[in-house]
């Protein structure tokens, strides 16, 4: 207990600039996400042809070792904050991107066919029918990919981006377990907490009617 | 107010949806578009606020191209209620009633108000306003979705097949209610249904289209009696045709074209001759050229055979008749009500030409009950 206490006498002010830092990074990277992958979703789903070579190719980045973009992105962008958020900017594209379409997609068709009836303009339909029908799911994608981030963003810390990859990267190199759990912790703190938040914007968002369903499905 | 002018409509495919069509359309209008699935008729209506665009011809709403019209602002003058009801799940009752009037940017107070007077329309409780469609029965929902279609009171109503998703009992109470409503209101409709039974007793005018092309266009009635081909026969059904015969046919389709008669100046002596003869207790009087007079029976001929001589002496005037162009349907009730034994025909200027007696009536009653078999035995 007093190696927690000695640590944080030393480190405390530390861990909160740096866990501030990892916050800042993987939100700033899914707000990116979510600026560009909820329009580019709705988007496709007019444009059913081009869906799936887009998701295939977003796909294919994913796969790609999270290390290797970050290492990718150096000569490119140099080091620091920037070149590790449009990295992971990536990364949370495609979960988003997936469950807009999906979840647009999946808006009853009947009721799409009423709004055109009864005069909606494409921009009313998104507005007042596809958003509101599709809002749980594309939460539920941003969601995902926002946790995702917080794990991820440990590894900014390689390119010099900070956040609590600082604290894991020196323990190993240093072979100090307490800095290895000092950066370890607060993450998955970090992630929890973040899951929480969003999933009770989630429900705020989602239209009343719709909330009982949630539950009970 | 609406007019077709040679409209048809190719799919890209090759395939023709609907092909020459020309047909014209009074305001406050029930039409009803009918036909076996992949007539067209469905095309047809989308048509008309432009979900599908014609290939060919003009419509015209009020003389109006609307070819010529924006199409959001031409929808939104354009009432459109769909099978699958389609009200929003995420809105009240309100916002969904409304949604048309929200798009046309009418203040929040104005919508509240409006929306609650057509809840009213369809003896809803205001308290509806705040709920959500899936809390409310399914006959409930579809009369959201019409009250939805008359928000911003759209002179034109398109409904494709409205009550088809509803059990029978609801979908009867909703067409009466929606018959009454568009009297009411004064509204064209044009109603699309695949249920002859629905199209019968909604329609002012039947559309009746197959393969793409109009086979036929008239009010019920004049369908049930003469349908156009065999085609519409069959459509309409033997059955229906049959029963629906006492509601259309005609006094002159069934009287007896030779009643028995008499000449108000004969002798009473050679009535009694005509009664024997012809084997009846009483006779129709006419003068001398063919008016009807009246009648006079056995009963008062025995009565008065000391004093009269002439039939004119014991003629009882003022018989009840009716008109030949009466409908059958019509003279059975009379019949039945007046506990007459039969009924003089006669035409505008009270010529006699026929009789309709009780015997007719068991002609009629055994039509619709066998006149089926009969059909088919004959063929």
């Amino acid at each position: 207990m007093s190696a927690i206490i000695d640590f944080l006498n030393n480190n405390g002010s530390d861990l909160l600039i740096k866990t501030w830092e990892h916050l800042y990074i993987s939100v700033i990277a899914a707000a990116l996400g979510v600026i560009v992958a909820v329009p580019l979703g709705i988007l496709l789903t007019r444009f059913d042809k081009a869906a799936s070579p887009v998701m295939g190719v977003l796909g294919m980045i994913q796969t790609i070792p999270s290390f290797a973009i970050l290492a990718f992105f150096i000569p490119v962008l140099g080091i620091g904050k920037i070149p590790a958020i449009i990295a992971l900017f990536f990364y949370s594209v495609l979960p988003i991107l997936r469950n807009t379409y999906t979840g647009v997609k999946d808006v009853n068709k009947s009721l799409l066919e009423a709004g055109r009836g009864m005069g909606m303009t494409g921009w009313e339909r998104i507005r007042y029918v596809e958003l509101p029908l599709s809002i749980p799911v594309i939460m539920a994608g941003i969601r995902v990919s926002t946790v995702y981030l917080i794990g991820w963003a440990t590894l900014a810390a390689f390119i010099g981006a900070g956040g609590l990859g600082d604290f894991i990267f020196s323990g190993l190199n240093l072979y100090q377990t307490e800095f290895i759990i000092a950066g370890a912790i607060p993450v998955t703190i970090l992630a929890l907490i973040v899951d929480l938040i969003l999933g009770k914007l989630e429900f705020k968002v989602t239209p009343k009617s719709m909330r009982d369903k949630e539950k009970t499905a | 107010m609406l007019k077709f002018e040679h409209v048809s409509k190719k799919y890209k495919g090759g395939k023709t949806a609907v092909s020459n069509l020309n047909l014209e359309f009074k305001k406050g209008e029930f039409i009803v578009f009918i036909g076996p699935s992949g007539c067209g008729k469905t095309t047809t209506m989308k048509m008309i606020n432009r979900l599908i665009e014609p290939t060919e011809g003009k419509i015209f709403i009020n003389d109006e191209d609307i070819m010529e019209k924006d199409p959001v602002k031409l929808r939104r003058e354009i009432g459109y209620v769909i099978q699958q009801i389609g009200l929003f799940p995420h809105m009240t009752i309100q916002e969904n009633i409304s949604l048309v009037l929200k798009l046309l940017k009418w203040p929040e107070e104005k919508r509240k108000k409006r929306a609650e007077e057509l809840l009213s329309l369809v003896d809803m409780t205001p308290d509806y306003l705040e709920r959500y469609p899936h809390e409310l029965s399914g006959g409930q929902q579809q009369r959201i979705g019409v009250l939805r279609a008359l928000a911003a009171d759209q002179p034109l109503i398109l409904m494709d097949e409205p009550f088809g998703a509803l059990d029978p009992i609801t979908r009867d109470a909703l067409q009466d209610e929606f018959k009454n409503l568009q009297k009411k209101l004064d509204k064209t409709i044009v109603f699309v249904t695949h249920d002859m039974d629905e199209a019968l007793k909604l329609a002012d005018r039947i559309v009746i289209l197959r393969d793409g092309q109009l086979v036929q266009c008239g009010t019920p009635d004049e369908i049930l009696r003469e349908p156009a081909d065999e085609f519409v026969e069959e459509f309409i059904g033997k059955e229906r045709l049959v029963q629906a015969k006492p509601n259309i046919t005609t006094v002159e389709q069934i009287m007896n074209a030779h009643p028995v008669t008499i000449t108000s100046d004969e002798q009473l002596s050679n009535a009694i001759t005509v009664m024997k003869t012809n084997r009846v207790d009483s006779l129709l009087v006419i003068d001398q050229e063919g008016v009807l007079e009246g009648y006079i029976d056995v009963e008062a001929i025995d009565q008065n055979r000391k004093k009269a001589k002439d039939v004119a002496d014991i003629l009882i005037p003022d018989t009840f008749s009716v008109y030949k162009d009466a409908l059958v349907r019509d003279t059975i009730r009379q019949i039945l009500k007046k506990g007459l034994k039969y009924v003089p025909v006669v035409d505008e200027k009270r010529h006699l030409v026929g009789i309709v007696t009780r015997t007719s009536l068991v002609d009629i009653v055994y039509d619709s009950i066998w006149g089926d078999e009969e059909l088919e035995r004959a063929q």
